[in-house]
């Protein structure tokens, strides 16, 4: 068992990541706190610190960065070991959600698209991979997507980026089981988030922010190698990669 | 779609977005928008056909709290339900609860409501320190009873349209365990409910009767029932674990299980359940928000849904108006699962439209049953206006204007706090 004494949540006012954040505080975890937008992350910070009793911030930490900009990766990287001394858990949880429509009328949204879900994520886990290494342990997550199991016309620059970031997660399991560090791939399905607002999200296939993060929790600290969340999308992703390919481009999915 | 508890009126907006940060301008959607919360309220307070409802349970952070004092900021999202998972293992208990545990803290000031303990502690508002109110043009104001005494008194109780609530800092009371002690006692008639009342009201915090409104008791009248007093235990009792059992009723039943023969085996049944005179240990949950433990209660009902009637007469028409509706509710043969009666204190609210006053307060709810309900509704509002009273109106989807009106004469001087892009069906039927 991972033990998450001492985490860094990158994307961290997203709805999953805020909801894992306030899983964690109950377990009495130190948190780190990266975030995109200022005062969301004070609004997320100051919640946590009501409910971890910490109002003078001292367990309940956090910094702004944009993490699509990779340049600033080693900076925040940097800040987050020294305010927590050593880190033992790190969950990458920014992304978008794409208008594919948007996306096939310009390359640069294309582009744009895959690098803030697939290659900006990427370089962090390059980034931060060789101090895990170093140590011999810990537990390293991100959020990839059902998305990234086959490409579909509705979102296949998303599902291009997390099925991406998906192998890239496989190879990094593989380099870094050999010293003891734990690579989780997570795979949400639909969750209740401002991510998905618009879509009509009544039905049984919706999950709420708290059920995923519960199971990414259990995930990383069980340090599991897939995870889908809520495990009944294991088998519907099992039944959607089965379909061959012929009769596959015929959908409309 | 989004509905109220109890399904009616059904309405269609033209948008629904869910909000997610404080402090950001309100969405670009059309006008105008109305704050909805966890929908528990019964009609249409929270609904805001052909214009826009602005979802609120994203706003769920805490701001700050004081340990020392209890003080507490927070979204206007939050739940009670997640107030009270944060408070009660600290020690401090929200100092007045709703029936149900599933309403946001923006909802319960929006509506002033009032719990068991109203004799003691009053409704929600006396105890709100500030509050933030996003104003359509803008302006974010700091709302509080001290500085800004006319927007607190508009906007406690002022069913959301005074602009959106962002915040709000209550303060808590401490207790000393999740649990209660709490007593119950059957009556046989009203006469023996205010002598009982008087009594139990100096000595027990919270209070509440519960009414078989079909079966006559002493005297053949009805008014028989079973009263109840509860308060914060100072200790918890040594088998300190508890554990709720949740029970869902699934999926609309094709028709209404609430009917004659049902009312009327049910109000006996719960009549003849067994009764502790003396206090005994109780979970806080269970005898605060029974009915929190059946998932969509509301669907028992079926799909046509169900009317509440909830109704506050003043002391000196008390005992003669219960009387009189209760009557008028038996001689029309239907009757309520659950009818509540209680007596507020004598104290006067803190919003220009909140609910509470002096006098005693009636509770019920009604199957829909078209005609026959209208006309019963007719009769018991007859009784309520000749009494000088008025209708609650979270629990009301039909009060016709001048019952709201009379009930809320301070309406007109409200109306100038009103945000002119918030509204809502509610206020547009009674002040159209």
């Amino acid at each position: 068992m991972n033990p998450m004494k001492n985490v860094v949540l990158f994307g961290a006012t997203s709805a999953i990541a805020s909801a894992v954040a306030r899983e964690l505080v109950d377990t009495g975890a130190r948190l780190f706190c990266v975030a995109r937008d200022g005062e969301a992350l004070e609004a997320l910070l100051a919640d946590l610190r009501v409910r971890a009793d910490d109002p003078d911030g001292t367990r309940i930490l956090g910094a702004t960065a944009d993490l699509a900009d990779t340049d600033g990766h080693a900076a925040i990287w940097q800040q987050a070991q020294e305010a927590l001394g050593e880190v033992d858990s790190v969950l990458l949880a920014w992304g978008t959600l794409p208008d594919q429509a948007a996306c096939n009328a310009s390359v640069d949204e294309t582009l744009q698209a895959i690098h803030v879900n697939g290659t900006s994520a990427i370089a962090l886990l390059a980034r931060i991979a060789p101090d895990f290494e170093a140590r011999g342990r810990g537990v390293i997550a991100a959020i990839g997507s059902v998305a990234g199991d086959r490409g579909r016309q509705s979102n296949y620059a998303y599902g291009t980026a997390k099925g991406m970031l998906a192998i890239y997660l496989q190879g990094l399991r593989n380099r870094l089981f050999f010293s003891g560090v734990d690579v989780v791939t997570l795979k949400p399905g639909f969750v209740r988030t401002p991510m998905t607002e618009g879509f009509n999200r009544a039905g049984a296939l919706w999950a709420e922010p708290e059920t995923v993060a519960r199971g990414i929790v259990r995930a990383m600290r069980r340090g599991r190698d897939v995870a889908y969340l809520p495990g009944k999308w294991w088998v519907i992703m099992t039944i959607i990669r089965l379909i061959p390919e012929y009769l596959f481009k015929r959908l409309k999915l | 779609m989004t509905a109220s508890w109890n399904r009616i009126p059904r309405v269609e907006h033209a948008a629904e977005v869910a909000l997610g940060w404080r402090g950001r301008a309100l969405p670009d959607v059309p006008r105008p928008v109305l704050a909805h919360g966890l929908g528990r309220s019964y009609g249409d307070v929270c609904l805001n056909p052909e214009a826009s409802l602005l979802h609120t349970p994203g706003l769920d952070r805490f701001v700050a709290f004081d340990a020392a004092t209890g003080e507490l900021t927070a979204e206007a999202g939050v739940s009670l339900d997640a107030l009270l998972r944060f408070a009660v293992p600290r020690g401090w208990f929200p100092p007045v609860v709703p029936g149900t545990r599933f309403v946001t803290l923006g909802g319960a000031v929006a509506n002033d409501v009032h719990g068991k303990n109203h004799h003691q502690a009053g409704s929600f508002g006396d105890h709100v320190r500030a509050l933030t109110l996003r104003r359509s043009d803008g302006q974010v104001l700091e709302v509080t009873p001290e500085n800004t005494p006319e927007w607190f008194a508009a906007t406690v109780g002022g069913l959301g349209l005074t602009g959106l609530i962002e915040t709000v800092t209550l303060q808590l009371s401490p207790v000393r365990s999740a649990w209660m002690r709490a007593w119950s006692q059957r009556f046989e008639s009203l006469e023996a409910f205010w002598e009982l009342n008087a009594q139990a009201e100096r000595e027990w915090p919270y209070t509440v009767a519960w009414i078989d409104c079909l079966n006559p008791g002493a005297g053949g009248r009805v008014g028989r029932g079973i009263y109840s007093g509860g308060r914060h235990a100072t200790t918890a009792p040594r088998k300190d674990a508890w554990h709720e059992r949740r029970r869902s009723i699934p999926l609309d039943p094709p028709v209404s299980l609430v009917n004659r023969l049902t009312l009327r085996a049910f109000n006996h049944l719960y009549y003849r359940q067994p009764v502790h005179a003396t206090p005994r240990a109780v979970h806080h949950r269970p005898w605060l928000f029974p009915l929190d433990a059946i998932r969509h209660w509301n669907r028992i009902y079926g799909h046509n849904g169900f009317y509440q009637y909830q109704c506050v007469l003043p002391p000196a028409a008390s005992k003669d108006g219960v009387q009189a509706l209760l009557d008028a509710i038996a001689a029309s043969g239907q009757g309520s699962f659950l009818a509540v009666l209680k007596t507020f204190g004598d104290r006067a609210a803190p919003g220009l439209l909140s609910f509470p006053r002096p006098g005693a307060t009636l509770a019920l709810d009604f199957p829909e049953k078209g005609r026959d309900t209208e006309r019963l509704f007719a009769r018991l509002d007859a009784i309520v206006q000749e009494a000088g009273g008025a209708l609650y109106p979270a629990k009301d989807a039909r009060m016709p204007a001048d019952v709201f009106r009379q009930g809320f004469p301070r309406w007109e001087a409200f109306a100038a706090y009103v945000d002119p892009e918030f509204s809502s069906g509610f206020w547009r039927r009674v002040t159209a």
